[in-house]
């Protein structure tokens, strides 16, 4: 039984595939990592498999519901909680009211009982704010709970973007590039809050360059090149594959061989080279 | 922070700003020596019921309209025709005229909500102009540019006549219209419509329809504008296209910028400044609108954020500064 289900995917932007007759099941409780290079389509795979995109073809089944065409806040409302790689934290508020937007579907009452603000509405507030404050905690940042988000630094805003979709008590939280800016250091805790929220139950789909962090904490990973499937499989197996390597060098580069056949150095290297 | 003493509490902007509102609105007939001065106070609180809906859409949920003289418009002759030539009790007609607006707004408001920014805005005056020319043009009913005679407003058989009566009126019901506002502002809904200013996909993705609560957000702020225009219509006891056109939207756009958007008390002041200075600056004849324009560049240069959160935050740096100038004296 999977969580989630594509079934021949595909999004066209004009002439141009950008994911393309794509099928890989995710297992509840895992950690499945989509990694790739620049252009592969990894973030635009994040937007269809959230509803931000529409797909051209093929469908998305989350937890047994088919999902294919709908909203986002339908996507969100059967579990499925996402950050982004370009911060899309609400800044004209505090920290800690943008966690508690991510409480909305659990909190919303009807319009005239919030215009009157019964009493019902006033105590869930309180619990929501408390509630909220304990995810802030949670992903490590107690010292913003009253700061603005347009004060907080960029390491802390990508956590606070977590905090706000594990409000949402999702069942599935995708990441994109959580560790992309952050300083050494910050990656490192990264590593530790995946873990933590597989603990909680949430099954996490990573969208990341930082390949310690991906042979480190996936239990499947899926290599999209061009927007199709070039490898899927566990960590060890990924890692030494030829193809991949070849995708992220260019052939020539790779068959010379001195930048060494494990990804995780190839990837430096050619993060380096991008540069 | 979750147990607060009471007097912090009152002090909070929520509170404390109501507190302050209620007690002007009590305090203000002291200073009003005649009718032509609660004539200013009634429009000033008619205004600032218009602009606190409106600053619930532009302010906090971040979408334009410049047409919301529109829905002032079709409030005020919704029921000038049916209190005055269909001989409905005027609260029945406000009630009727409301509803009717509502859904006109609600029509209007899904389809056009999708547009951003300057779109929305060119839409939105189109729905305005629209208005307008319905008024000017469907005479019969109308009464056309010269415009409709008002029965006065009674509720069973009491006749609300004279500035005094009305400016309680006015007065309670923008007191309502602020405390309306203030619930919505701080509910799971009203977070969400701040959300979606800011981000809609970052809305959308924790669950919010963005669309549902702009229309929502739309609705709202037409029928604070349709129930100001039918109280105006009656008071006044005539109504012309005039409080329809575009002119008066922008109006009522500008004094939700002037007084700080996404601020109620804001809005409130925004409406007061903007209705009472053409009148204070009577002495100046013909250079008044120059003044008046002068002293709106002026406000938006030193002000930027609109006069109530600019001065909020000057108030707000200097107390933090105190604060830490007690701290390194210690």
């Amino acid at each position: 039984m999977s969580l989630l289900r594509v079934e021949c995917l595909s999004k066209k932007f004009g002439g141009v595939n950008a994911i393309d007759d794509l099928s890989f099941d995710i297992p509840p409780g895992a950690v499945y990592s989509i990694i790739g290079p620049n252009g592969a389509g990894k973030t635009t795979l994040l937007n269809l498999l959230t509803g931000v995109y529409v797909p051209s073809a093929g469908s998305i089944v989350f937890d047994g519901h088919d999902l294919t065409g709908r909203a986002p806040y339908e996507y969100a409302s059967h579990g499925v909680a996402r950050t982004f790689q370009n911060l899309q934290v609400f800044f004209n508020m505090s920290a800690l009211e943008n966690v508690m937007v991510g409480r909305y579907m659990h909190e919303r009452c009807g319009l005239a009982s919030t215009l009157m603000r019964m009493p019902r509405l006033s105590r869930t507030e309180r619990a929501c704010r408390e509630e909220a404050a304990e995810l802030l905690r949670y992903v490590g940042l107690r010292d913003y709970l009253s700061v603005g988000a347009d004060a907080m630094p960029y390491g802390a805003l990508k956590r606070l973007e977590i905090a706000r979709a594990l409000a949402t008590r999702p069942k599935l939280m995708l990441l994109d590039e959580p560790a992309a800016g952050l300083n050494p250091t910050e990656a490192l805790e990264l590593d530790d809050l995946i873990g933590r929220l597989t603990g909680r139950g949430v099954t996490v789909v990573l969208v990341e360059h930082n390949m310690r962090l991906v042979m480190g904490v996936s239990d499947n990973i899926l290599v999209l090149d061009y927007g199709r499937k070039l490898a899927e499989g566990p960590a060890l197996s990924v890692r030494n594959d030829p193809k991949v390597i070849e995708a992220y060098l260019g052939s020539d580069i790779a068959r010379d061989g001195s930048y060494g056949k494990d990804i995780a150095d190839v990837v430096s290297v050619a993060v380096e080279m991008h540069r | 922070m979750q147990s607060r003493p009471i007097l912090v509490g009152l002090a909070s902007p929520r509170t404390g700003g109501m507190l302050a509102l209620a007690g002007v609105i009590a305090l203000l007939p002291l200073f009003l020596s005649n009718k032509y001065f609660y004539d200013i106070v009634v429009l000033v609180g008619l205004n600032a019921i218009v602009c606190v809906g409106l600053n619930l859409l532009i302010g906090y949920a971040g979408q334009i309209s410049l047409g919301h003289a529109g829905f002032f418009g079709a409030g005020a002759y919704g029921s000038a025709i049916l209190a005055s030539r269909f001989g409905w009790p005027p609260i029945a007609a406000m009630l009727a005229t409301t509803l009717a607006v509502a859904l006109l707004a609600y029509l209007v408001g899904r389809p056009i909500l999708r547009l951003k920014g300057h779109y929305l805005a060119m839409a939105t005056l189109g729905m305005g102009i629209i208005v307008f020319m319905v008024i000017t043009t469907e005479d019969a009913y109308t009464g056309g540019p010269d415009g409709i005679a008002v029965v006065p407003f009674s509720i069973g058989g009491y006749v609300l006549q004279g500035e005094r009566v009305w400016y309680w009126v006015v007065g309670a019901l923008l007191l309502l219209a602020v405390w309306l506002a203030q619930n919505l502002i701080d509910s799971p809904a009203g977070r969400a419509l701040r959300a979606l200013h800011s981000s809609e996909v970052g809305a959308e993705v924790v669950g919010i329809n963005a669309a549902k609560h702009k229309v929502m957000v739309f609705v709202i702020s037409a029928v604070f504008a349709s129930v100001a225009g039918s109280l105006a219509a009656h008071y006044s006891g005539f109504i012309t296209p005039g409080k329809a056109t575009f002119l008066h939207s922008i109006e009522l756009v500008t004094m939700v910028v002037f007084g700080g958007m996404a601020s109620t008390f804001g809005a409130v002041v925004g409406a007061a400044v903007l209705t009472t200075l053409p009148q204070l600056l009577a002495v100046f004849e013909d250079y008044e609108m120059m003044v008046f324009g002068a002293v709106m560049m002026g406000t938006m240069i030193f002000l930027p954020r609109g006069v109530v959160p600019s001065i909020a935050r000057l108030f707000q740096a200097r107390s933090k500064q105190q604060i830490g100038d007690k701290e390194s004296g210690a």
